[in-house]
Protein backbone atom coordinates (compact mmCIF):
# COMPACT_ATOMS: atom_id res chain seq x y z
CA UNK A 1 0.00 0.00 0.00
CA UNK A 2 1.36 3.43 -0.95
CA UNK A 3 2.33 5.74 1.88
CA UNK A 4 3.50 9.26 2.72
CA UNK A 5 6.40 9.54 5.14
CA UNK A 6 6.54 12.69 7.24
CA UNK A 7 10.13 13.94 7.22
CA UNK A 8 9.27 17.21 8.88
CA UNK A 9 5.73 18.09 9.97
CA UNK A 10 5.57 21.88 9.59
CA UNK A 11 3.88 24.06 12.19
CA UNK A 12 0.55 22.30 12.64
CA UNK A 13 -0.25 19.63 10.11
CA UNK A 14 -3.32 17.45 10.51
CA UNK A 15 -5.46 15.01 8.56
CA UNK A 16 -8.84 16.58 7.74
CA UNK A 17 -11.93 15.83 5.71
CA UNK A 18 -15.24 17.71 5.67
CA UNK A 19 -15.87 17.06 9.37
CA UNK A 20 -17.99 15.01 11.68
CA UNK A 21 -21.59 16.17 11.69
CA UNK A 22 -24.49 15.09 13.86
CA UNK A 23 -22.71 14.50 17.17
CA UNK A 24 -23.43 17.88 18.76
CA UNK A 25 -25.61 16.24 21.44
CA UNK A 26 -22.46 14.41 22.63
CA UNK A 27 -20.51 17.67 22.76
CA UNK A 28 -18.62 16.87 19.55
CA UNK A 29 -18.07 19.82 17.22
CA UNK A 30 -17.58 19.00 13.53
CA UNK A 31 -13.88 19.91 13.12
CA UNK A 32 -12.87 19.28 9.48
CA UNK A 33 -10.89 21.34 6.97
CA UNK A 34 -10.59 25.00 8.01
CA UNK A 35 -10.89 25.90 4.32
CA UNK A 36 -13.33 23.25 3.08
CA UNK A 37 -13.60 24.83 -0.36
CA UNK A 38 -9.91 24.28 -1.13
CA UNK A 39 -10.15 20.67 0.08
CA UNK A 40 -13.18 20.04 -2.15
CA UNK A 41 -11.49 21.64 -5.15
CA UNK A 42 -8.37 19.51 -4.61
CA UNK A 43 -10.41 16.35 -4.42
CA UNK A 44 -12.39 17.27 -7.54
CA UNK A 45 -9.17 17.90 -9.47
CA UNK A 46 -8.14 14.33 -8.67
CA UNK A 47 -11.56 12.74 -9.18
CA UNK A 48 -11.78 11.79 -5.49
CA UNK A 49 -15.04 11.97 -3.56
CA UNK A 50 -14.96 15.59 -2.40
CA UNK A 51 -15.01 14.49 1.23
CA UNK A 52 -11.80 12.44 0.88
CA UNK A 53 -9.30 13.16 3.64
CA UNK A 54 -6.20 15.24 2.93
CA UNK A 55 -3.28 16.78 4.76
CA UNK A 56 -3.96 20.30 6.09
CA UNK A 57 -0.85 22.42 6.66
CA UNK A 58 -0.71 25.70 8.58
CA UNK A 59 1.70 28.55 7.72
CA UNK A 60 4.68 26.16 7.44
CA UNK A 61 4.22 22.92 5.54
CA UNK A 62 7.19 20.61 6.14
CA UNK A 63 8.62 17.82 3.98
CA UNK A 64 7.05 14.59 2.80
CA UNK A 65 8.64 11.53 1.17
CA UNK A 66 6.59 9.41 -1.23
CA UNK A 67 8.44 6.04 -1.36
CA UNK A 68 5.85 4.60 -3.78
CA UNK A 69 4.94 7.77 -5.66
CA UNK A 70 1.45 9.27 -5.93
CA UNK A 71 -0.70 11.71 -7.86
CA UNK A 72 -1.37 14.82 -5.84
CA UNK A 73 -2.74 18.36 -5.94
CA UNK A 74 -2.00 21.35 -3.73
CA UNK A 75 -4.80 23.81 -3.03
CA UNK A 76 -5.44 26.72 -0.68
CA UNK A 77 -2.60 28.99 0.31
CA UNK A 78 0.64 28.92 -1.72
CA UNK A 79 3.48 27.45 0.37
CA UNK A 80 6.10 27.68 -2.43
CA UNK A 81 6.13 23.91 -2.80
CA UNK A 82 8.92 22.05 -4.57
CA UNK A 83 9.23 18.43 -5.65
CA UNK A 84 12.87 17.32 -5.51
CA UNK A 85 13.72 21.01 -5.80
CA UNK A 86 11.45 21.80 -8.78
CA UNK A 87 8.64 24.33 -8.19
CA UNK A 88 5.16 22.84 -8.15
CA UNK A 89 2.12 24.56 -9.61
CA UNK A 90 -0.79 25.10 -7.20
CA UNK A 91 -4.35 24.00 -8.09
CA UNK A 92 -3.01 21.40 -10.55
CA UNK A 93 -2.77 17.61 -10.34
CA UNK A 94 0.84 16.44 -10.60
CA UNK A 95 2.66 13.11 -10.56
CA UNK A 96 5.12 12.21 -7.82
CA UNK A 97 7.62 9.51 -8.75
CA UNK A 98 8.64 6.89 -6.18
CA UNK A 99 11.24 8.32 -3.79
CA UNK A 100 10.54 11.98 -4.47
CA UNK A 101 10.29 14.51 -1.66
CA UNK A 102 7.67 17.27 -1.56
CA UNK A 103 8.73 20.31 0.42
CA UNK A 104 6.39 23.11 1.47
CA UNK A 105 8.43 25.80 3.22
CA UNK A 106 5.90 28.48 4.17
CA UNK A 107 3.31 30.88 2.92
CA UNK A 108 3.28 34.66 2.58
CA UNK A 109 -0.46 35.04 2.14
CA UNK A 110 -3.23 32.96 3.62
CA UNK A 111 -2.78 30.26 6.23
CA UNK A 112 -3.60 26.77 5.01
CA UNK A 113 -2.54 24.50 2.19
CA UNK A 114 -4.12 21.15 1.36
CA UNK A 115 -2.14 18.20 0.05
CA UNK A 116 -4.69 15.99 -1.67
CA UNK A 117 -3.76 12.62 -3.20
CA UNK A 118 -5.42 10.21 -5.60
CA UNK A 119 -7.34 7.83 -3.34
CA UNK A 120 -7.23 10.19 -0.34
CA UNK A 121 -5.38 9.81 2.96
CA UNK A 122 -6.64 6.86 4.98
CA UNK A 123 -6.88 6.93 8.78
CA UNK A 124 -9.28 5.06 11.10
CA UNK A 125 -12.72 6.66 10.80
CA UNK A 126 -14.14 8.07 14.01
CA UNK A 127 -17.87 8.82 14.15
CA UNK A 128 -17.94 8.83 10.37
CA UNK A 129 -15.01 11.16 9.77
CA UNK A 130 -11.23 11.15 9.37
CA UNK A 131 -10.90 14.68 10.77
CA UNK A 132 -8.50 15.43 13.59
CA UNK A 133 -9.99 17.22 16.62
CA UNK A 134 -6.90 18.55 18.39
CA UNK A 135 -8.51 19.86 21.57
CA UNK A 136 -9.95 16.47 22.52
CA UNK A 137 -7.23 14.41 20.85
CA UNK A 138 -9.69 12.54 18.63
CA UNK A 139 -9.63 11.44 14.99
CA UNK A 140 -6.92 11.73 12.35
CA UNK A 141 -3.56 10.29 13.42
CA UNK A 142 -3.93 9.59 17.15
CA UNK A 143 -5.89 12.80 17.54
CA UNK A 144 -2.81 14.97 17.13
CA UNK A 145 -0.82 17.01 14.67
CA UNK A 146 1.60 15.02 12.51
CA UNK A 147 5.14 14.38 13.76
CA UNK A 148 8.39 13.51 12.09
CA UNK A 149 8.38 9.79 11.29
CA UNK A 150 4.59 9.43 10.93
CA UNK A 151 3.51 7.28 8.00
CA UNK A 152 0.20 8.03 6.27
CA UNK A 153 -1.55 5.46 4.12
CA UNK A 154 -2.80 6.50 0.70
CA UNK A 155 -6.15 4.99 -0.29
CA UNK A 156 -6.66 2.58 -3.14
CA UNK A 157 -6.53 4.58 -6.34
CA UNK A 158 -10.07 4.39 -7.59
CA UNK A 159 -9.88 7.86 -9.04
CA UNK A 160 -8.08 8.74 -12.23
CA UNK A 161 -8.62 12.40 -12.93
CA UNK A 162 -5.69 14.79 -13.44
CA UNK A 163 -7.29 18.20 -13.59
CA UNK A 164 -6.16 21.75 -13.04
CA UNK A 165 -8.05 24.89 -12.23
CA UNK A 166 -8.53 27.15 -15.23
CA UNK A 167 -6.62 30.27 -14.10
CA UNK A 168 -9.41 32.49 -15.39
CA UNK A 169 -11.73 31.08 -12.73
CA UNK A 170 -9.35 30.99 -9.80
CA UNK A 171 -10.48 34.28 -8.30
CA UNK A 172 -14.14 33.31 -8.69
CA UNK A 173 -13.51 30.10 -6.78
CA UNK A 174 -11.86 31.75 -3.85
CA UNK A 175 -14.14 34.62 -2.79
CA UNK A 176 -12.81 36.98 -0.14
CA UNK A 177 -9.29 35.76 -0.59
CA UNK A 178 -9.00 37.82 -3.74
CA UNK A 179 -9.13 40.89 -1.54
CA UNK A 180 -6.10 39.79 0.48
CA UNK A 181 -3.81 42.22 -1.27
CA UNK A 182 -6.01 45.26 -0.74
CA UNK A 183 -6.64 46.88 2.62
CA UNK A 184 -8.57 44.09 4.24
CA UNK A 185 -10.20 40.72 3.85
CA UNK A 186 -13.93 41.20 3.61
CA UNK A 187 -16.05 38.77 5.59
CA UNK A 188 -19.78 38.90 5.09
CA UNK A 189 -22.00 38.24 8.08
CA UNK A 190 -25.60 37.81 9.14
CA UNK A 191 -26.80 39.05 12.52
CA UNK A 192 -26.14 36.89 15.56
CA UNK A 193 -28.71 35.85 18.17
CA UNK A 194 -27.73 38.71 20.54
CA UNK A 195 -27.21 41.32 17.78
CA UNK A 196 -29.93 43.57 19.19
CA UNK A 197 -28.12 44.35 22.40
CA UNK A 198 -25.17 45.62 20.36
CA UNK A 199 -27.18 48.09 18.28
CA UNK A 200 -25.29 51.05 19.76
CA UNK A 201 -21.96 49.50 18.74
CA UNK A 202 -22.93 48.23 15.33
CA UNK A 203 -21.37 51.25 13.62
CA UNK A 204 -17.95 50.66 15.12
CA UNK A 205 -18.23 46.93 14.41
CA UNK A 206 -19.22 47.29 10.77
CA UNK A 207 -17.13 50.39 10.13
CA UNK A 208 -14.05 49.16 11.94
CA UNK A 209 -10.91 47.44 10.80
CA UNK A 210 -10.02 44.37 12.87
CA UNK A 211 -6.66 42.65 13.06
CA UNK A 212 -6.15 38.91 13.52
CA UNK A 213 -4.02 38.40 16.66
CA UNK A 214 -1.46 35.64 17.28
CA UNK A 215 -4.23 33.80 19.11
CA UNK A 216 -5.69 32.27 15.99
CA UNK A 217 -6.14 28.54 15.73
CA UNK A 218 -8.67 25.87 14.79
CA UNK A 219 -10.73 26.60 17.93
CA UNK A 220 -11.07 30.35 17.58
CA UNK A 221 -9.64 33.50 16.08
CA UNK A 222 -9.14 36.41 18.46
CA UNK A 223 -9.37 39.87 16.89
CA UNK A 224 -8.20 43.31 17.89
CA UNK A 225 -9.95 46.48 16.84
CA UNK A 226 -12.62 48.97 17.87
CA UNK A 227 -14.09 47.56 21.09
CA UNK A 228 -17.74 46.53 20.99
CA UNK A 229 -19.69 47.58 24.03
CA UNK A 230 -22.16 45.18 25.57
CA UNK A 231 -24.70 47.07 27.69
CA UNK A 232 -25.74 43.76 29.30
CA UNK A 233 -22.11 43.21 30.41
CA UNK A 234 -21.83 39.77 28.91
CA UNK A 235 -24.68 38.37 30.93
CA UNK A 236 -26.46 35.51 29.17
CA UNK A 237 -27.27 31.83 29.53
CA UNK A 238 -24.88 29.45 27.75
CA UNK A 239 -26.37 28.29 24.45
CA UNK A 240 -25.39 26.27 21.38
CA UNK A 241 -22.90 27.97 19.06
CA UNK A 242 -21.70 27.30 15.55
CA UNK A 243 -18.78 27.81 13.21
CA UNK A 244 -18.22 31.46 12.30
CA UNK A 245 -20.04 32.90 15.32
CA UNK A 246 -18.55 36.25 16.39
CA UNK A 247 -18.52 36.30 20.17
CA UNK A 248 -18.03 39.44 22.20
CA UNK A 249 -16.49 38.72 25.59
CA UNK A 250 -16.02 41.32 28.32
CA UNK A 251 -13.50 43.83 27.02
CA UNK A 252 -15.26 43.98 23.68
CA UNK A 253 -12.59 42.39 21.47
CA UNK A 254 -14.37 39.82 19.27
CA UNK A 255 -13.50 36.15 18.86
CA UNK A 256 -14.59 34.22 15.76
CA UNK A 257 -15.39 30.59 16.52
CA UNK A 258 -13.52 28.23 14.25
CA UNK A 259 -13.89 24.58 13.17
CA UNK A 260 -13.04 23.04 16.53
CA UNK A 261 -15.31 25.35 18.52
CA UNK A 262 -17.06 24.19 21.65
CA UNK A 263 -20.64 23.15 20.96
CA UNK A 264 -21.99 25.70 23.45
CA UNK A 265 -20.75 29.00 24.81
CA UNK A 266 -21.72 31.76 27.20
CA UNK A 267 -20.62 34.87 25.34
CA UNK A 268 -23.09 37.00 23.37
CA UNK A 269 -22.79 36.87 19.58
CA UNK A 270 -23.09 39.97 17.47
CA UNK A 271 -22.90 38.28 14.06
CA UNK A 272 -22.03 35.08 12.19
CA UNK A 273 -19.84 34.68 9.11
CA UNK A 274 -21.92 33.48 6.16
CA UNK A 275 -21.41 29.92 4.91
CA UNK A 276 -20.05 31.13 1.57
CA UNK A 277 -17.18 32.93 3.38
CA UNK A 278 -16.17 30.19 5.81
CA UNK A 279 -13.38 29.08 3.47
CA UNK A 280 -11.93 32.60 3.64
CA UNK A 281 -12.06 32.39 7.43
CA UNK A 282 -9.83 29.31 7.26
CA UNK A 283 -7.20 31.34 5.40
CA UNK A 284 -6.87 34.16 7.94
CA UNK A 285 -3.44 34.52 9.51
CA UNK A 286 -2.09 36.66 12.34
CA UNK A 287 -1.86 40.38 11.43
CA UNK A 288 -4.40 40.09 8.59
CA UNK A 289 -6.89 42.93 8.56
CA UNK A 290 -10.56 42.21 8.19
CA UNK A 291 -13.78 44.10 7.78
CA UNK A 292 -17.29 42.80 8.34
CA UNK A 293 -20.07 43.50 5.91
CA UNK A 294 -23.70 42.75 6.82
CA UNK A 295 -25.95 40.84 4.43
CA UNK A 296 -29.45 39.42 4.79
CA UNK A 297 -30.10 35.70 5.30
CA UNK A 298 -31.53 35.58 1.77
CA UNK A 299 -28.38 37.10 0.29
CA UNK A 300 -26.20 34.74 2.33
CA UNK A 301 -28.01 31.72 0.97
CA UNK A 302 -28.02 33.11 -2.58
CA UNK A 303 -24.23 33.53 -2.35
CA UNK A 304 -23.86 29.98 -1.03
CA UNK A 305 -26.05 28.62 -3.83
CA UNK A 306 -24.02 30.48 -6.43
CA UNK A 307 -20.78 29.12 -4.94
CA UNK A 308 -22.10 25.55 -4.83
CA UNK A 309 -23.50 25.63 -8.35
CA UNK A 310 -20.24 26.96 -9.72
CA UNK A 311 -18.22 24.35 -7.83
CA UNK A 312 -20.44 21.55 -9.02
CA UNK A 313 -20.50 22.78 -12.62
CA UNK A 314 -16.79 21.96 -12.85
CA UNK A 315 -16.53 24.38 -15.77
CA UNK A 316 -13.43 25.64 -13.95
CA UNK A 317 -11.55 22.35 -14.40
CA UNK A 318 -9.18 21.85 -17.32
CA UNK A 319 -8.31 18.20 -17.91
CA UNK B 1 -43.32 22.56 32.04
CA UNK B 2 -45.39 20.99 29.31
CA UNK B 3 -45.86 22.07 25.75
CA UNK B 4 -48.85 24.22 26.63
CA UNK B 5 -47.13 26.35 29.25
CA UNK B 6 -43.69 26.61 27.71
CA UNK B 7 -42.76 29.84 25.99
CA UNK B 8 -40.67 29.09 22.97
CA UNK B 9 -39.02 31.52 20.64
CA UNK B 10 -36.81 31.29 17.61
CA UNK B 11 -33.91 33.40 16.40
CA UNK B 12 -31.58 32.71 13.45
CA UNK B 13 -28.06 32.11 14.75
CA UNK B 14 -26.45 31.96 11.31
CA UNK B 15 -27.50 31.48 7.68
CA UNK B 16 -27.72 27.74 8.28
CA UNK B 17 -28.84 27.47 11.90
CA UNK B 18 -31.81 28.38 14.06
CA UNK B 19 -31.78 28.81 17.84
CA UNK B 20 -34.84 27.52 19.68
CA UNK B 21 -35.19 29.04 23.14
CA UNK B 22 -37.39 27.50 25.84
CA UNK B 23 -38.25 30.29 28.26
CA UNK B 24 -35.57 32.67 29.47
CA UNK B 25 -34.18 30.90 32.51
CA UNK B 26 -32.53 27.66 33.53
CA UNK B 27 -35.18 25.40 35.00
CA UNK B 28 -35.35 21.61 35.28
CA UNK B 29 -38.52 21.67 33.19
CA UNK B 30 -36.90 23.63 30.35
CA UNK B 31 -33.95 21.25 30.46
CA UNK B 32 -36.23 18.22 30.32
CA UNK B 33 -38.04 19.68 27.33
CA UNK B 34 -34.77 20.35 25.47
CA UNK B 35 -33.66 16.78 26.20
CA UNK B 36 -36.96 15.46 24.88
CA UNK B 37 -36.70 17.49 21.67
CA UNK B 38 -33.12 16.29 21.12
CA UNK B 39 -34.07 12.64 21.52
CA UNK B 40 -37.09 13.07 19.25
CA UNK B 41 -35.05 14.81 16.53
CA UNK B 42 -32.28 12.24 16.81
CA UNK B 43 -34.80 9.47 16.27
CA UNK B 44 -36.63 11.26 13.47
CA UNK B 45 -34.42 13.90 11.92
CA UNK B 46 -36.09 16.09 9.30
CA UNK B 47 -34.63 16.16 5.78
CA UNK B 48 -31.74 18.58 5.67
CA UNK B 49 -31.05 18.56 9.41
CA UNK B 50 -27.30 18.53 10.11
CA UNK B 51 -26.65 18.79 13.81
CA UNK B 52 -28.10 19.72 17.19
CA UNK B 53 -26.34 21.69 19.91
CA UNK B 54 -28.46 21.61 23.06
CA UNK B 55 -27.84 23.74 26.14
CA UNK B 56 -29.73 24.49 29.39
CA UNK B 57 -32.88 25.98 27.90
CA UNK B 58 -32.14 26.19 24.20
CA UNK B 59 -31.39 24.07 21.19
CA UNK B 60 -29.32 25.18 18.21
CA UNK B 61 -30.50 23.37 15.09
CA UNK B 62 -28.09 23.32 12.15
CA UNK B 63 -29.42 22.60 8.69
CA UNK B 64 -28.65 22.66 4.98
CA UNK B 65 -29.55 26.20 3.92
CA UNK B 66 -29.74 25.18 0.26
CA UNK B 67 -32.65 22.87 1.02
CA UNK B 68 -34.42 24.60 3.88
CA UNK B 69 -35.29 28.11 5.01
CA UNK B 70 -35.33 29.25 8.62
CA UNK B 71 -39.11 29.54 8.36
CA UNK B 72 -39.43 25.93 7.22
CA UNK B 73 -37.22 24.67 10.04
CA UNK B 74 -39.16 26.75 12.55
CA UNK B 75 -42.40 25.26 11.25
CA UNK B 76 -41.18 21.69 11.68
CA UNK B 77 -39.87 22.43 15.16
CA UNK B 78 -43.15 24.09 16.14
CA UNK B 79 -45.04 21.06 14.86
CA UNK B 80 -42.79 18.75 16.86
CA UNK B 81 -43.18 21.00 19.87
CA UNK B 82 -46.97 21.00 19.63
CA UNK B 83 -46.83 17.25 20.04
CA UNK B 84 -44.11 17.34 22.69
CA UNK B 85 -46.49 15.96 25.32
CA UNK B 86 -47.01 12.92 23.10
CA UNK B 87 -43.30 12.24 22.74
CA UNK B 88 -42.57 9.41 25.09
CA UNK B 89 -40.54 10.43 28.04
CA UNK B 90 -36.97 9.73 27.18
CA UNK B 91 -35.35 6.65 28.60
CA UNK B 92 -32.85 8.11 31.01
CA UNK B 93 -29.94 6.08 32.25
CA UNK B 94 -28.98 6.12 35.89
CA UNK B 95 -25.22 6.18 36.02
CA UNK B 96 -22.98 5.75 39.05
CA UNK B 97 -19.54 7.29 38.80
CA UNK B 98 -16.91 6.02 41.25
CA UNK B 99 -14.72 8.84 42.57
CA UNK B 100 -11.49 8.93 44.47
CA UNK B 101 -11.91 12.21 46.37
CA UNK B 102 -9.11 14.47 47.59
CA UNK B 103 -5.36 14.00 47.79
CA UNK B 104 -3.43 14.07 44.55
CA UNK B 105 -6.63 13.31 42.62
CA UNK B 106 -8.60 16.19 44.11
CA UNK B 107 -6.12 19.00 44.65
CA UNK B 108 -8.85 21.63 45.26
CA UNK B 109 -10.94 19.65 47.77
CA UNK B 110 -9.38 21.30 50.81
CA UNK B 111 -9.81 24.79 49.33
CA UNK B 112 -13.46 24.14 48.46
CA UNK B 113 -14.04 22.94 52.04
CA UNK B 114 -12.24 25.95 53.54
CA UNK B 115 -14.19 28.43 51.35
CA UNK B 116 -17.44 27.09 52.79
CA UNK B 117 -16.24 26.49 56.35
CA UNK B 118 -16.73 22.75 55.90
CA UNK B 119 -14.47 19.76 56.37
CA UNK B 120 -13.32 17.91 53.24
CA UNK B 121 -15.36 14.93 54.39
CA UNK B 122 -18.51 17.09 54.48
CA UNK B 123 -17.84 18.29 50.93
CA UNK B 124 -17.49 14.68 49.80
CA UNK B 125 -20.72 13.75 51.55
CA UNK B 126 -22.64 16.67 50.01
CA UNK B 127 -21.20 15.99 46.55
CA UNK B 128 -21.90 12.26 46.63
CA UNK B 129 -25.35 12.24 48.20
CA UNK B 130 -27.05 14.35 45.53
CA UNK B 131 -28.55 13.06 42.31
CA UNK B 132 -27.53 15.12 39.29
CA UNK B 133 -29.13 15.58 35.89
CA UNK B 134 -27.16 15.96 32.68
CA UNK B 135 -28.22 19.39 31.39
CA UNK B 136 -26.30 18.91 28.15
CA UNK B 137 -22.90 17.90 26.80
CA UNK B 138 -20.47 20.48 25.53
CA UNK B 139 -17.04 22.07 26.02
CA UNK B 140 -15.40 18.91 24.67
CA UNK B 141 -16.85 15.55 23.56
CA UNK B 142 -18.44 13.75 26.50
CA UNK B 143 -18.25 16.67 28.97
CA UNK B 144 -21.61 16.66 30.79
CA UNK B 145 -22.81 19.79 32.57
CA UNK B 146 -24.48 18.37 35.69
CA UNK B 147 -27.20 20.30 37.47
CA UNK B 148 -28.26 19.60 41.06
CA UNK B 149 -25.18 20.59 43.06
CA UNK B 150 -25.87 21.52 46.68
CA UNK B 151 -25.69 25.31 47.16
CA UNK B 152 -23.50 24.63 50.20
CA UNK B 153 -20.60 23.58 47.97
CA UNK B 154 -21.20 25.77 44.90
CA UNK B 155 -17.79 27.38 44.32
CA UNK B 156 -16.55 29.96 41.82
CA UNK B 157 -14.08 28.83 39.18
CA UNK B 158 -10.35 29.21 39.74
CA UNK B 159 -9.10 32.76 39.09
CA UNK B 160 -6.95 31.41 36.28
CA UNK B 161 -7.62 28.08 34.60
CA UNK B 162 -5.18 25.17 34.71
CA UNK B 163 -3.41 24.54 31.41
CA UNK B 164 -4.00 20.81 31.65
CA UNK B 165 -6.58 18.99 33.74
CA UNK B 166 -6.04 15.21 34.03
CA UNK B 167 -8.80 13.19 32.30
CA UNK B 168 -11.36 11.81 34.76
CA UNK B 169 -11.07 14.86 37.02
CA UNK B 170 -14.32 15.49 38.92
CA UNK B 171 -14.78 19.19 39.42
CA UNK B 172 -17.06 21.98 40.63
CA UNK B 173 -17.62 25.14 38.57
CA UNK B 174 -20.12 27.58 40.08
CA UNK B 175 -23.31 25.67 40.86
CA UNK B 176 -22.45 22.85 38.50
CA UNK B 177 -20.29 19.78 38.60
CA UNK B 178 -18.78 17.66 35.87
CA UNK B 179 -16.05 15.25 34.83
CA UNK B 180 -13.27 16.24 32.40
CA UNK B 181 -13.09 13.52 29.69
CA UNK B 182 -9.80 14.67 28.12
CA UNK B 183 -6.62 16.38 29.20
CA UNK B 184 -7.74 19.93 28.41
CA UNK B 185 -7.35 23.36 29.97
CA UNK B 186 -9.95 23.88 32.70
CA UNK B 187 -10.95 26.35 35.39
CA UNK B 188 -13.26 24.25 37.55
CA UNK B 189 -12.15 23.17 41.05
CA UNK B 190 -10.97 19.58 41.03
CA UNK B 191 -12.16 17.58 44.01
CA UNK B 192 -11.54 14.02 42.84
CA UNK B 193 -10.98 11.65 39.95
CA UNK B 194 -12.87 8.77 38.39
CA UNK B 195 -11.24 5.81 36.67
CA UNK B 196 -14.17 5.63 34.22
CA UNK B 197 -13.64 6.71 30.61
CA UNK B 198 -16.20 9.45 29.93
CA UNK B 199 -15.75 9.29 26.15
CA UNK B 200 -14.36 6.43 24.07
CA UNK B 201 -14.52 6.76 20.33
CA UNK B 202 -14.91 3.03 19.64
CA UNK B 203 -17.65 2.51 22.22
CA UNK B 204 -21.34 2.69 21.30
CA UNK B 205 -22.47 5.18 22.38
CA UNK B 206 -19.06 6.82 22.73
CA UNK B 207 -20.16 9.07 25.59
CA UNK B 208 -20.80 7.53 29.01
CA UNK B 209 -23.48 10.17 29.66
CA UNK B 210 -26.31 11.49 27.49
CA UNK B 211 -28.59 14.49 27.85
CA UNK B 212 -31.17 13.98 30.60
CA UNK B 213 -29.30 11.12 32.31
CA UNK B 214 -29.22 10.91 36.13
CA UNK B 215 -25.85 10.70 37.81
CA UNK B 216 -24.56 9.83 41.27
CA UNK B 217 -20.98 9.98 42.48
CA UNK B 218 -19.81 7.11 44.68
CA UNK B 219 -16.74 7.60 46.88
CA UNK B 220 -14.15 4.85 46.51
CA UNK B 221 -10.78 4.18 48.09
CA UNK B 222 -7.42 3.96 46.39
CA UNK B 223 -7.47 0.18 46.97
CA UNK B 224 -10.66 -0.10 44.94
CA UNK B 225 -9.03 1.82 42.09
CA UNK B 226 -6.21 -0.71 41.71
CA UNK B 227 -8.16 -3.06 39.44
CA UNK B 228 -8.85 -0.09 37.11
CA UNK B 229 -5.23 0.80 36.56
Amino acid sequence: MAVIQVQSPGLQTTVQDLGRHGYGPLGVSPSGAADPLSLRIGNRLLGNPESAAAVEMTLMGGAYLFPDGATAALTGSNFDATLDGQPIEMWTAFAIRPGQVLKLPHTRTGARCYLCVHGGVVVPMLLGSASTHLLSGLGGVEGRALRKGDVLTIGAESSRRNGRVDPRFLSALVPGRTLTDTVANLLRVTTGPQAQRFSASSESFYGGLYTVTEEANRTGIRLEGPPIEDPAKGHMITEGVCLGAIQVPAGGQPIILHVEQQTAGGYPKIANIIAADLASLGQLRPRDSIRFSPVTLETAIALLREQEQFLQSEEWILE
Amino acid sequence: MDAASAEISFVPASDQSLLLQVGTEITPAAGALVAKLVRALEQQPFDGMRDLNPAYCSLLVKFDGLRLTHAAVEASLRALFAHASEIESIAVQKVEIPVLYGGEFGPDLDDVAALHGLTPAEVVRLHSEAEYTVSFLGFVPGFAYLGGLSDSIATPRLPSPRKRVPPGSVAIGGNQTGVYPFPTPGGWRIIGRTPLAMFEADRDPPSLLGIGDRVRFVPITEKEVEPWR
